[in-house]
């Protein structure tokens, strides 16, 4: 009799196993998700290799082209030492999204890890870790990422790891509710019944079923720490000057807003466009994943 | 219902605490050595041993840690985080002395945001065209992508340096006060308009929207005499975030259009590393945070005659 309890204890994954084409088909009717896709593809390809997108260097400048507007030679136009500020957004765009994707996987890994340790053991475990959770949810993230910065030392390295430091509390609660919800899940029952350990059944069971609202979240995140990092970049917390990161770009070019406003808004129009599409296509796979 | 009182109490009480251990051991212990931080990086060099010894003398940090954590404690419940380093006043002073310029700029920027948030809802409830719905629910997800600095930039180069109808900086009258109070406002808005666009939509589909439209009466007589009432307390519950937002944005608002403030204090003294003011304003945020939570969990079942039902059940002992 055990037969019939296996499958009941391998339940299908969630999400969907649709043929690529059939993805790409469904993408092509939603006009602004593929517009997002092609936004966050194309940063991606500046992180990865800028010379591709751009021939200006990010560091040398033409002191005699200081602050050009915006023209066919220079997409987002100069800065005050004559840098084409569409190269230094291009090279850029490594620094913010390196520190993004370290910060959403510190979140992303230590979170889940937490909420799953809490919501499988509950008892005390749950108790301590839920109300060390309150406190680091009591705490603006923003506020406590500049004090982690401050004790760790300024550079981009650190505002990644203050990020992802700071909103670990988010994953742990969002994996918690949704491990809670699984272990009283039949196939979870049946698995007991079949004799397996509680490790092998949190890993082999538990974990699966419960990681698609957290990479849900973690797709969410991703905006919203590309946000945090420029916010701290803009705030003096980052990269030292010569070096193009989006937040200290607007920081640069915020002096001289009143007499040439593209310094500081093409790079953060460019940083507001990347973070909507993050938005949006977190927003799709969250309607796509929903039970 | 006592109970309940106390374990929400405790709670919150226990985050306050935590929150100034967790800063003591960041910015007292973990540092490797506390004094330095105490002088500006710059000048490090030039300090002699003498003065170091003395400084660590006068902040304690000569004595054991558990003894310096149990006497800064101490002074914390009485309100006392020791004295500036930079100016050398007491943090509770220096903090009390900003406080009213954020709070001003901050409860402006909540009532605007709620203004704009319900506005939000209630069009994308009542209208009966799906662009206008699918444009105007955009607008949260919009508000929260964009930058607090680039749209406090974008407002500043607009209506002072373009148009002119506003001074740029400074925070003298009520005209310095609209583009800062707007800006903050934005991220603010983003998370309250999507709580209730949901829960506008959530309630307009409800039983009880079915009776009244069998009743005979019109969308917008629903909207405004079923749905408003029933769908406006959710926003309660995000209070807490909402808060935050508020501090968040106060920092970066502060600092882009150089008004006084908790948020550019903060900033300073991050800055500067003046440790007991930070850890005064961290602990101060903590505790905001955590009476508003308290506050909102102790009305909320007054508010709502259902949530009471349910503690009533739940907790056979209430009074």
């Amino acid at each position: 009799m055990t037969v019939p309890l296996d499958t009941l204890a391998a339940p299908a994954r969630r999400g969907s196993a649709r043929p690529l084409l059939g993805r790409l088909g469904g993408l092509a009717r939603q006009p602004v998700l593929m517009v997002s896709w092609i936004i966050v593809l194309v940063v991606i390809g500046w992180a990865v290799a800028p010379r591709l997108f751009t021939s200006y260097s990010p560091y040398e400048g033409d002191s005699a082209a200081s602050f050009a507007p915006p023209s066919v030679e220079h997409w987002f136009g100069t800065d005050r030492l004559g840098r084409d500020l569409f190269a230094r957004t291009v090279y850029g765009a490594h620094t913010t999204l390196t520190a993004t994707l370290l910060a959403v996987l510190i979140a992303f890994g230590i979170g889940t890890v937490a909420g799953l340790i809490a919501g499988f053991s509950g008892g005390i475990v749950d108790t301590a870790v839920m109300r060390l959770v309150d406190v680091f949810l009591a705490i603006p993230s923003l506020l406590l990422a500049m004090v982690v910065v401050s004790v760790l030392g300024y550079s981009t390295q650190n505002i990644a790891l203050a990020v992802g430091i700071s909103s670990i509390a988010s994953f742990a609660r969002v994996m918690r509710a949704e491990v809670l919800a699984v272990v009283t899940q039949d196939y979870v029952r049946a698995a007991y019944g079949l004799g397996r350990g509680r490790l092998g059944v949190m890993l082999r069971h538990v974990v699966p079923n419960s990681l698609s609202s957290v990479v849900a979240l973690a797709a969410l995140e991703v905006g919203t720490a590309v946000l945090a990092v420029a916010s701290l970049g803009f705030l003096g917390y980052g990269a030292p000057p010569p070096q193009p990161e989006w937040g200290l770009l607007v920081a640069e070019g915020r002096d001289y807003v009143a007499t040439h406003p593209w310094a500081a808004i093409m790079p953060g129009l460019a940083l507001a466009l990347v973070v909507v599409a993050a938005h949006r296509i977190s927003t799709s796979y969250r309607k796509e994943h929903r039970r | 219902m006592l109970r309940y009182l106390a374990l929400k109490a405790g709670r919150a009480l226990f985050v306050v605490w935590a929150a100034f251990t967790l800063t003591f051991v960041l910015l007292f212990v973990l540092p490797a050595n506390p004094v330095d931080l105490l002088f500006d990086p710059a000048e490090l060099n030039t300090v002699t041993p003498e003065v170091r010894a003395q400084v660590a003398e006068s902040y304690g940090f000569n004595k054991p840690v558990v003894l310096q954590y149990l006497a800064r404690l101490g002074h914390a419940l009485t309100g006392d985080f020791g004295n500036s380093v930079q100016s050398g006043r007491s943090v509770t002073a220096t903090i009390l002395d900003v406080l009213p310029s954020t709070l001003v700029l901050a409860s402006g920027a909540l009532v605007l945001a709620l203004l704009v948030a319900f506005a939000i809802a209630l069009v994308a409830t009542s209208t009966r065209r799906p662009w206008v719905r699918n444009l105007v629910e955009a607008l949260p997800s919009g508000a929260v992508s964009v930058p607090v600095f680039l749209s406090g930039i974008l407002m500043l180069q607009i209506f002072s340096f373009q148009l002119g109808w506003f001074p740029a900086f400074g925070d003298r009258g009520v005209k310095s006060l609209v583009l800062p109070v707007i800006t903050l406002a934005i991220p603010v808005a983003g998370p309250i308009a999507q709580l209730l666009v949901r829960s506008f939509a959530t309630e307009f589909r409800s039983g009880y929207v079915t009776t009244s439209w069998a009743k005979g009466a019109t969308r917008s007589g629903i909207i405004v005499r079923d749905v408003f009432r029933n769908a406006g307390l959710p926003a309660l519950t995000i209070a807490g975030i909402t808060f935050g937002n508020l501090i968040a944005g106060s920092v970066i608002t502060e600092t882009v259009f150089a008004r006084q403030g908790i948020g550019r204090m903060t900033q300073a003294a991050i800055n500067t590393l003046d440790v007991p003011l930070v850890q005064g304003v961290v602990v101060l945020v903590a505790a905001s945070f955590a009476l508003i939570n308290l506050i909102v969990d102790l009305i909320y079942p007054l508010l709502d005659p259902r949530l009471r039902a349910a503690l009533a059940v739940g907790s056979p002992r209430a009074a």
